[in-house]
């Protein structure tokens, strides 16, 4: 099977600090890998290289594309690349302002992507955005109204259902579930795993957070001062950290 | 003469304009960057119009300005009396005879010819600005054709109101490509902008010129189930009679009263002059 996106040797540098240093991996299609590691480790450095919001300084990051097979998106022209990102890329910031056009109803948020990529009848686009306001458990009534008016649990769902319209193939999320109070946590999390599963996603999950890796990913990197310091299955790493740097964040959490 | 250079403007900073008018044309609808002068009028009161009729005037053209339409209001007066006094070129208040034609908010009722310019003064030249407020990512945006944006104003404006309710500044795609702020004419006039006249807009503040050549595509955006309307009054011309201008509502007192004229004062005047009588004509005539 050809890996959904192949990662070879991604390097970036921020003047002499290091960003991130020689990642690589393979992520096979319907995949969830999970990158967690203390704030200032290159998590989300790595992640902007891949998403191709930052250029990274060496390395490939190649994507199975449906037309081309395997390219390396760090090489193809920016048109394409930003086609891809609007298509089969998703992102899901961390704050949903970032992600989000806060002075544009629900449903405008969410037919974004579809008038995008080219949707010109109101009539299919104002369904297609019901219908995932429904998935995403926001109440259909309020289909009009701006994110403004949302709580901060309901802007990420709108976030994401913003970003998954499109069906793409491969989400990126920069720490979906950051700044919500442990309940919300626990529903968005349960609606992200229903979506992955239901969907065939593939994901790349950026947290600090151990319980989001527990539960959403397949595969798990650690990550230290930019270099990767274990991988492998979810749990495997969990239960049996071998890096020092593991053990002390596997045994930080709190066990209530 | 007098002690102005010709139309105001040194000859180098014309050249400067018309290099920036002739690749606007090159490329429609392209929104093309110019040194804009500072101009002896506030920014806002026509400022890039009037650098473009700067650069546009030659001393045998017949001039004419019209704001909303009419050419008695206090943008057009001054505009006129401008150009009157640092070019000497003939003005006039009637269309055919103009060759060039400097607008505020409208395109005149009757229809332009070949041997004609008309130029807009243009408040805000990027149709995606409330939309996206970063130059950088409207310019990239414009760059590799992501029109999607644009989509979702209507979007908005349906969902709210229920129709496309945007009724002036209507977005356009010129000639299959770029997307363009006509400017703010009411959309009534947008079916106009495909016209056998070179079409200029300046914006002074913004300072970007852009064009549309003649017989050029010019498509205004709507959805498939929400097709495009170009809407006016639904009333007739109460001073000439005319069913098909772009009408001024004005309100005669405080009781309630109202009556609509055309926008276009040349044209209302000349079909009166015609013999055309619309419904309160005569009253105030008796």
């Amino acid at each position: 099977m050809t890996p959904l996106l192949q990662v070879k040797g991604i390097d970036k540098h921020y003047g002499a600090r290091i960003g991130c240093m020689d990642v690589s991996f393979d992520l096979y299609p319907g995949e969830v890998m999970g990158i967690v590691g203390e704030s200032g480790s290159g998590k989300s450095t790595l992640l902007n290289c891949m998403a191709g919001h930052l250029i990274p300084d060496a390395g490939q990051v190649i994507f199975d594309t449906r037309a081309e097979g395997p390219v390396d998106t760090v090489t193809m022209s920016e048109p394409e690349r930003r086609m891809l990102s609007r298509t089969d890329w998703a992102f899901v910031h961390q704050h949903a302002r970032d992600g989000l056009r806060m002075s544009v109803s629900a449903g405008g948020n969410i037919g974004e992507r579809l008038m995008a990529v080219g949707d010109r009848h109101y009539g299919d686009i104002r369904d297609k955005a019901i219908d995932w306001l429904g998935r995403v458990e926001i109440d259909v009534t309020r289909v009009d109204d701006r994110p403004m008016a949302f709580s901060g649990g309901m802007q990420q769902r709108l976030q994401i259902a913003r970003n998954l319209v499109t069906g793409p193939r491969l989400v990126f999320m920069d720490e979906p579930t950051g700044g919500l109070d442990v309940s919300v946590q626990a529903r968005l999390l349960d609606l992200l795993r229903g979506l992955v599963r239901e969907m065939g996603l593939s994901a790349i999950i950026v947290t600090h957070d151990l319980a989001v890796v527990r539960l959403l990913a397949d595969r798990l990197m650690v990550m230290k001062d930019g270099h990767v310091v274990e991988t492998g299955l979810t749990d495997q790493v969990l239960d049996d950290p071998q890096h020092a740097y593991t053990q002390l964040l596997v045994s930080s959490v709190l066990q209530v | 003469m007098n002690e102005y250079n010709f139309a105001y403007l040194d000859e180098q900073t014309k050249r400067m304009i018309r290099r920036a008018i002739l690749k606007g044309l090159a490329i429609p609808g392209y929104q093309v960057p110019f040194a804009s002068r500072e101009m002896p009028m506030p920014y806002g009161w026509g400022t890039g119009g009037v650098q473009v009729s700067a650069a546009t005037l030659t001393p045998d053209d017949t001039f004419k300005v019209i704001d909303q339409g009419a050419d008695d209001t206090t943008n057009a007066v001054s505009i006129r009396k401008f150009f009157e006094k640092t070019a000497g070129v003939e003005t006039t208040e009637e269309t055919y005879r103009a060759t060039v034609i400097q607008t505020r908010h409208r395109i005149p009722e009757a229809k332009l010819r070949d041997d004609q310019i008309l130029v807009y003064q243009v408040p805000i030249p990027e149709p995606l600005r409330f939309l996206e407020p970063r130059e950088t990512e409207t310019r990239k945006m414009h760059s590799l054709e992501e029109y999607g944006l644009i989509h979702v104003k209507l979007y908005e404006d349906i969902s709210q109101h229920g129709a496309i309710a945007t009724s002036y500044a209507y977005p356009v795609k010129v000639s299959d490509r770029y997307v363009m702020d006509p400017s703010p004419i009411p959309k009534f006039d947008n079916p106009k902008l495909e016209m056998d006249a070179i079409q200029l807009f300046g914006a002074g503040r913004e300072q970007r010129i852009y064009a549309v050549p003649p017989h050029t595509k010019v498509v205004s955006l709507d959805f498939e189930d929400y097709p495009f309307e170009a809407s006016k009054a639904n009333h007739a011309c109460d001073l000439c009679g005319a069913e098909d201008s772009y009408l001024d509502e004005v309100i005669m007192d405080d009781a309630g009263n109202r009556m609509f004229v055309c926008s276009d004062t040349d044209y209302c005047r000349s079909r009166r002059a015609a013999g055309h009588v619309g419904r309160l004509a005569e009253e105030n005539a008796a």
